[in-house]
């Protein structure tokens, strides 16, 4: 890995470097592909050798052909792959939301949406495919995508690694395929948000090391003091998510040629293991993650510094120090001893405080600038998903109360919790970046159309509105129906009248997907068109040099 | 072992915390580190090529 | 070498932030799973648990690869209501074996962590094949692909040992069997020696009667189907502990 510590001694070095990994993995996935024991494996042994050797001849094409040239020029930044990085993630997000929607559907009609000779669509495997298509594929790609952005601007300085950080981009998204296309085909550990099997989690942990060491790499070339906060948040995303995905996914393959693990732990200690791992999937790619999000961007779009950058530190330290504890509320009234579940409960009511500072820091950036909410709609996308944040935030630790939660756990409550921070607070922000993006990158005046914003924002709105009130009324309907008893002491209903009293809340909730979906094939429309140059996107424009900046070091 | 382990928790674990969280609030808080800051907050702002100073 | 010094303190800046971090979000994972495997309370004493038969352990990795946990939980809480509507409440003990748990975190469809036993397997299989067909207003899938897929077991005695590695006490005897044993509980026309030998292999780990049952399970006794293996698998679930014996108010079981 010297090539990532030291890119200027090197052109050729990453480019062999990488070469000799993939061709590595390459071999590895033909010798597992002739030994298969089970046809899952031998599959995606398949689909690895196809994939990894096809990036190999693209390699040996594209360094062929540069005849000299230095292709990691130093004196610009690497755009290229944000570029690749914000079409992946428009391309995976709409996937994703698309999956959302028949899973949806099948609950809204199963007589429709079901195909009794299609096991592979039934409910069970495709959730989980909706589930990492939105958070690893959509949000993963936002993640990379915007943190190279970022920290090559903040550092001033071309990211590391030559060209590592182009095998951490493809890397991941292979990883992306192999999840998705096992759990069509039943590849599944089972862990939430944790499902892909043993050997996608052991290629994922190098393409997250390598992802580490580029972020790294780069910081330490900078031409800047100080480390922005925003890399704070990205790197302890990195650092987190790596730790979490270590524990989470020890496992024993049952042989090294087949698909099927058994989880190192059982029971309770598993249970725990993955629910720390569960929660802070939320907390450190779902939250910290976009945070270096919201301290990027919104300054940047809104052009104002951040409202408090003392803030953003306390922020920063109290907010991984305490999510870190809360995973435990995922299991409150189970077998979990209840010493833990005490310790989860009280932090995740703290919480609750960080995370408020966060968004308070967020909003008042835009003090003296709340024009923009009305004339900016990126600028309002941005700020509607720091009030999903404060709504979700503090919605989460009124949840790990143990008595609201034996009424909410279980229940669609739980979904529409989720939801509301996922579509509101993870989606708006990463919506705002991509637009942010676009016009950045393809150096446009304008996006295409922003009456299309507009519509993008509203479908999208009013979507989450139907969606999560839809199932915050199935959550407690259902939750009392459970424990609602009658005049002779019985138990009121069976689990199927339950279920019963749910249909129109579904239909709703579907609607609301539905809308959410429209919402972002517009965007993608949108995106489009801007980076063709159309509309008021048309023209080149070279990025002003400093304007705000220069205007203020004074108070 | 229980009520030993919970003890601690309870006495030396808390002022572990406090310490942490003191040391977070005085370093975002100390006066010499402010200039510093602000210099920070406007990285974003700045439109730079890559090594201007 | 001015530039040089200065790169060197830049360097440590972002080590000191990676370690940092590293050490801010280590501690909560250490201080709260670690104990788990060290404090004797966290798993109650129970008699009856025993490790999963072949036949079962096939069923439950069914379970788990058509994503049942999805919309089923196995956790019945210690409240009123959930103890009348599904039984005795879910000890830790239950799942000492369960690699990996299968607690679930919804329930879209009702708990199953006590369903074994509570319908016939008839009706199971009805239910798999076409769910609305028994429960008109059910939202689940239907499994009846499970009744053509023959399942596959030759490497079983791999999954046991798998599982000894990591703690479950098969012993030789259960590895070296496991096929015959497979066989031998999803057909009731099998070698009778076979399916006692099976039953006693298990009850003896179980230290107790009645946990071990040999069946037909999908009305098919001339071969062995992922349906027969789901449904043996659901018939055991929470059927293991002898609650008879177990005294909730002792102080060792108090968590």
């Amino acid at each position: 890995m010297s090539t990532v510590t030291k890119p200027r001694s090197s052109v050729s070095g990453s480019i062999a470097s990488v070469a000799t990994l993939v061709a590595i993995a390459c071999l590895g996935a033909l010798l597992i592909a002739a030994n298969a024991v089970d046809p899952l494996m031998e599959a995606h042994a398949w689909v690895f050798f196809f994939l990894t050797a096809f990036a190999l001849v693209a390699i040996g094409i594209w360094a062929g052909g540069l005849q000299g040239r230095n292709p990691f020029d130093e004196t610009y930044y690497e755009d290229t792959i944000v570029k690749f990085g914000v079409a992946a993630a428009m391309f995976w997000g709409i996937a994703g939301f698309l999956v959302g929607l028949i899973i949806a559907l099948q609950l809204t009609w199963p007589g429709l949406f079901y195909f009794p000779d299609l096991g592979w669509t039934n409910f069970g495997r495709l959730r989980p495919l909706h589930t990492s298509a939105v958070i690893f594929a959509f949000g993963g790609n936002v993640l990379i995508a915007t943190s190279f952005y970022v920290v090559q601007r903040t550092s001033r300085t071309r990211i590391a690694g030559g060209l590592w950080p182009w095998f951490v981009f493809w890397g991941y998204n292979l990883f992306i395929v192999i999840a998705g296309t096992g759990y069509l085909m039943g590849v599944t550990q089972s862990r939430e948000y944790a499902e892909p099997e043993w050997y996608a989690d052991l290629w994922l942990t190098i393409v997250w090391v390598a992802y580490l060491l580029v972020f790294l790499g780069t910081l330490w070339k900078r031409k800047e003091p100080h480390i922005y906060v925003a890399n704070w948040f990205y790197l302890s995303f990195i650092v987190t998510i790596a730790m979490l995905h270590i524990v989470n996914n020890l496992a024993v393959p049952v042989n090294l040629s087949g698909s099927k693990s058994y989880s190192l732990f059982a029971g309770v200690q598993d249970a725990l293991t993955q629910w720390w791992y569960g929660h802070n999937a939320v907390g450190f790619f779902l939250t910290t993650g976009f945070l270096a999000i919201m301290y990027y961007f919104i300054p940047k779009r809104a052009q104002r510094p951040v409202y408090s950058y003392r803030l953003s530190i306390v922020h920063f330290w109290s907010l991984i120090f305490i999510y870190i504890w809360a995973g435990p509320h995922h299991l409150h009234y189970t077998a979990l001893p209840q010493w833990a579940q005490t310790l989860g409960m009280t932090f995740s009511i703290m919480l609750w405080m960080p995370s408020w500072g966060g968004m308070i820091n967020g909003v008042m950036t835009l003090s003296g600038a709340w024009d923009k909410l009305r004339t900016d709609p990126v600028v309002r996308m941005m700020v509607v998903s720091l009030a999903f944040y404060g709504m979700s935030t503090f919605e989460g630790p009124l949840m790990s109360v143990r008595a609201v939660n034996a009424l909410s756990h279980y229940t669609e409550w739980g979904i529409a919790h989720v939801h509301s921070g996922s579509l509101g607070w993870v989606g708006f922000i990463s919506f705002g970046a991509l637009y942010c993006l676009t016009q950045w990158l393809w150096k446009r005046p304008a996006l295409y159309s922003k009456n299309l914003v507009e519509w993008h924002f509203w479908l999208a709105t009013i979507g989450i509105v139907f969606y999560i009130v839809a199932l915050y009324f199935a959550g407690i309907i259902e939750g009392l129906m459970w424990r609602a008893y009658n005049e002779y002491g019985f138990l009121e209903y069976s689990f199927i009248e339950t279920v019963e009293a749910k249909h129109i809340n579904y239909m709703i909730r579907a609607l609301g997907g539905g809308m959410y979906l429209m919402g972002a094939i517009v965007m993608a429309y949108n995106l489009v068109r801007t980076a063709l140059g159309h509309g008021a996107a048309a023209g080149v424009v070279e990025p002003a040099p400093m304007t705000a900046a220069k205007l203020q070091p004074a108070e | 072992m229980y009520e030993t382990l919970s003890k601690f928790a309870q006495t030396w674990g808390l002022a572990w915390f406090v310490a942490m969280f003191a040391v977070a609030l005085a370093y975002a808080l100390w006066p010499s580190n402010k200039e510093k800051f602000r210099e920070a907050a406007y990285l974003p702002l700045e439109d730079k090529e890559p090594g201007d100073e | 070498m001015g530039l040089f010094q200065k790169h060197q303190a830049l360097e440590r800046h972002s080590l000191l932030l990676t370690v940092g971090i590293l050490l801010v979000v280590a501690v909560g994972g250490i201080v709260e799973i670690a104990p788990l495997f060290y404090l004797e309370n966290t798993i109650e004493k129970v008699k009856g648990m025993r490790p999963y038969t072949p036949l079962e352990l096939t069923g439950r990795n069914i379970y788990i690869r058509e994503g049942c946990y999805t919309c089923h939980s196995q956790m019945v809480r210690p409240l009123r209501d959930e103890v009348e509507r599904y039984g005795h409440y879910s000890l830790a003990a239950e799942s000492m074996y369960d690699h990996p748990f299968q607690w679930g975190s919804k329930r879209t469809g009702p708990d199953l962590a006590r369903l074994g036993g509570k319908y016939s397997d008839e009706w199971h299989v009805d239910h798999l094949r076409d769910p609305r067909s028994v429960v008109p207003e059910s939202v689940m899938p239907p499994y009846a692909f499970l009744s053509d897929n023959i399942v596959h077991f030759e490497d079983i005695g791999d999954h046991l040992k798998t599982l000894r590695f990591e703690g479950v006490p098969y012993s030789d005897e259960m590895i070296e069997n496991a096929k015959a044993d497979l066989v031998a509980q999803a057909d009731p026309n099998a070698d009778y020696d076979d399916q006692d030998a099976l039953v006693a292999r298990y009850e003896a780990a179980a230290g107790r009667k009645g946990t071990v049952i040999v069946g037909d399970y999908d009305g098919d006794p001339s071969r062995v189907t992922e349906m027969d293996a789901l449904v043996a698998y659901l018939q055991m679930t929470g059927t293991l502990v002898d609650f008879s014996t177990y005294e909730a108010d002792d102080l060792s079981n108090r968590r």
